[in-house]
């Protein structure tokens, strides 16, 4: 018998006293990331519908779109990557690219605690007994990774530059009498893909390796007044980092849907101007 | 106005013990503790109950609350609903002694493990200066009153008695922190043994700790997270590693 059943604690047979519905946010979270899960697989395996030429729209899913797999058009920096065939199917151009957003997210401090509690049940809740017979943490591998969130960070912020990249595009619309993509449109699209980038952005500047690499691994702020300046700004958004990590989840799974929708022709993507 | 309170309180010892219930008038404005009090004076007189200020700053009341740590001074009898039954337990992390009273030394075990502030040679005492803005990050873990409702709330020790000789707990994490983060102390190896002698690679981030501090401390946030970011700057970044062995020096000062 081990943690609170040890022979010297408080006999008591409940595993938690907890009254409260301690089980609601992890279930909500499995539920959630669950089904994030399973549209990112499918969409990153369809390997279609994630660019619309006339409306200047790129999934971020499949952006920067680095493989000769891509529809024309879709590249914004090249096609370094050929096309690769892993048992005779075509590995899409979305797997090349997924793997950096999903280490930054695997990695951050707070989708650790998410899934940690959530998936792993260790703990299910606070004060709540772990299934567990025994722990090690994050000291041997693989979650000793974990410590490579600094490198998922950066690289996301090279993603960042290319969805608002992307976003800056999307002011482009087909001129009404030639057809020809020009500037100065704004579409619906146009509005998705920026409130993608923003939330994005503000993921990854709340982040808190963000916080440490500005500021806080200092020891003089004093010494340092602009990257205390700075310290103290990302302080303020890493208090936010939660709703920032899930603001920016459903905006980057909406931004996917919504291209995916205009460019199978589901729906007509509205320009205002 | 006074209420009749349903109450389930722990009574016992290392060898045995069990919930008894017990039915105590609670007046408006009182805390847990004082209804303990009352049961205390009134139907069980040999009842064990540590407490000291009933003013949230001495850190002695600590239990469990519904199954929350929790200080009982601290707890409004008026955030129960006028059904509910209230549970009270010790802290069930750490070893019971009487009653609702633990045995809390694992913590001050852990506290002199922790090796103190580390004045510079330099600098006669009387002589040190520093900026406010160099002092307001650690003066948020100086608020600590060692309750140690983080220690007995992190699963690492609650859940697993074993890791108690390897694992300092988040009250000693934000030791470790406001001393790393403090201009003049010149201990330079805080972050190495931070992981490997006192377990900071054991926490796995789930905030308990922060979330039951009565100070509200932001011991995850402000404490962990970075303390485990200088760890992976002098251990897990080869690019840091690296700059750190041209420029001659440990880490950005």
């Amino acid at each position: 018998m081990s943690g609170v059943f040890s022979a010297t604690r408080a006999k008591i047979s409940e595993k938690t006293l907890r009254t409260d519905r301690w089980w609601l946010q992890p279930a909500f979270i499995v539920l959630v990331l669950s089904s994030f899960i399973v549209y990112a697989t499918f969409r990153a395996f369809e390997n279609d519908n994630y660019f619309s030429e006339s409306n200047a729209l790129i999934s971020p899913f499949y952006s920067p779109c680095l493989s000769k797999e891509c529809v024309p058009g879709a590249s914004l920096v090249g096609t370094p990557i050929g096309i690769l065939h892993i048992f005779g199917a075509t590995v899409s151009p979305s797997l090349f690219i997924l793997l950096f957003p999903l280490g930054f997210r695997l990695t951050c401090y707070y989708y650790r605690k998410g899934y940690y509690r959530s998936f792993w049940m260790s703990p299910p809740a606070c004060a709540v007994a772990e299934p567990h017979k025994t722990y090690t943490g994050e000291t041997r591998a693989p979650l000793i990774l974990q410590n490579a969130h600094r490198y998922f960070f950066y690289a996301g912020l090279v993603l960042n530059v290319f969805l608002s990249i992307d976003a800056v595009l999307a002011f482009r619309g087909p001129n009404d009498v030639t057809g020809k993509m020009e500037w100065g449109h704004l579409s619906v699209g146009t509005l998705v893909l920026l409130a993608n980038a923003t939330f994005l952005w503000l993921y990854s500047a709340s982040c808190h390796t963000c916080r440490h690499t500005i500021g806080g691994r200092l020891r003089n702020f004093s010494k340092h007044p602009v990257r205390y300046k700075a310290w103290t700004y990302v302080s303020i958004l890493n208090h936010k980092h939660q709703n920032f990590a899930w603001i920016s989840l459903f905006g980057v799974a909406f931004a996917d849907f919504y291209v995916r929708l205009v460019s199978s022709g589901s729906i007509t993507n509205f320009f205002f101007f | 106005m006074t209420r009749k309170l349903n109450m389930r309180i722990w009574r016992g010892n290392a060898t045995d013990g069990g919930l008894e219930n017990v039915v105590v008038e609670a007046n408006e404005g009182e805390v847990v503790l004082d209804v303990i009090h009352r049961v205390q004076a009134t139907q069980m007189g040999d009842l064990a109950v540590r407490w000291n200020c009933k003013a949230g700053k001495c850190g002695s009341c600590s239990m469990e609350i519904n199954g929350r740590p929790r200080l009982a001074c601290m707890t409004q009898i008026s955030s129960f609903k006028d059904e509910e039954t209230i549970t009270v337990t010790p802290l069930r992390a750490f070893p019971v002694i009487k009653d609702l009273v633990t045995d809390v030394s694992f913590n001050y075990r852990k506290a002199m493990e922790i090796p103190a502030y580390a004045h510079p040679a330099n600098l006669a005492p009387g002589e040190a200066r520093m900026e406010q803005v160099d002092v307001e990050r650690s003066q948020e873990f100086r608020k600590c009153i060692e309750c140690f409702l983080c220690q007995d709330t992190c699963h690492v020790i609650r859940d697993h008695e074993e890791n108690k000789k390897s694992f300092a707990g988040p009250r000693f994490f934000i030791r470790i922190a406001e001393l790393d983060m403090h201009p003049l102390d010149t201990l330079r190896n805080r972050k190495q043994t931070a992981q490997e002698e006192h377990g900071l690679g054991m926490c796995n981030i789930t905030k308990c700790c922060t979330e039951v501090c009565p100070e509200h401390i932001h011991i995850t946030d402000n404490a962990i997270i970075p303390m485990k970011e200088r760890v992976v700057d002098v251990k897990y970044d080869p690019l840091r590693w690296l700059g750190s062995k041209i420029r001659k020096r440990e880490g950005i000062v």
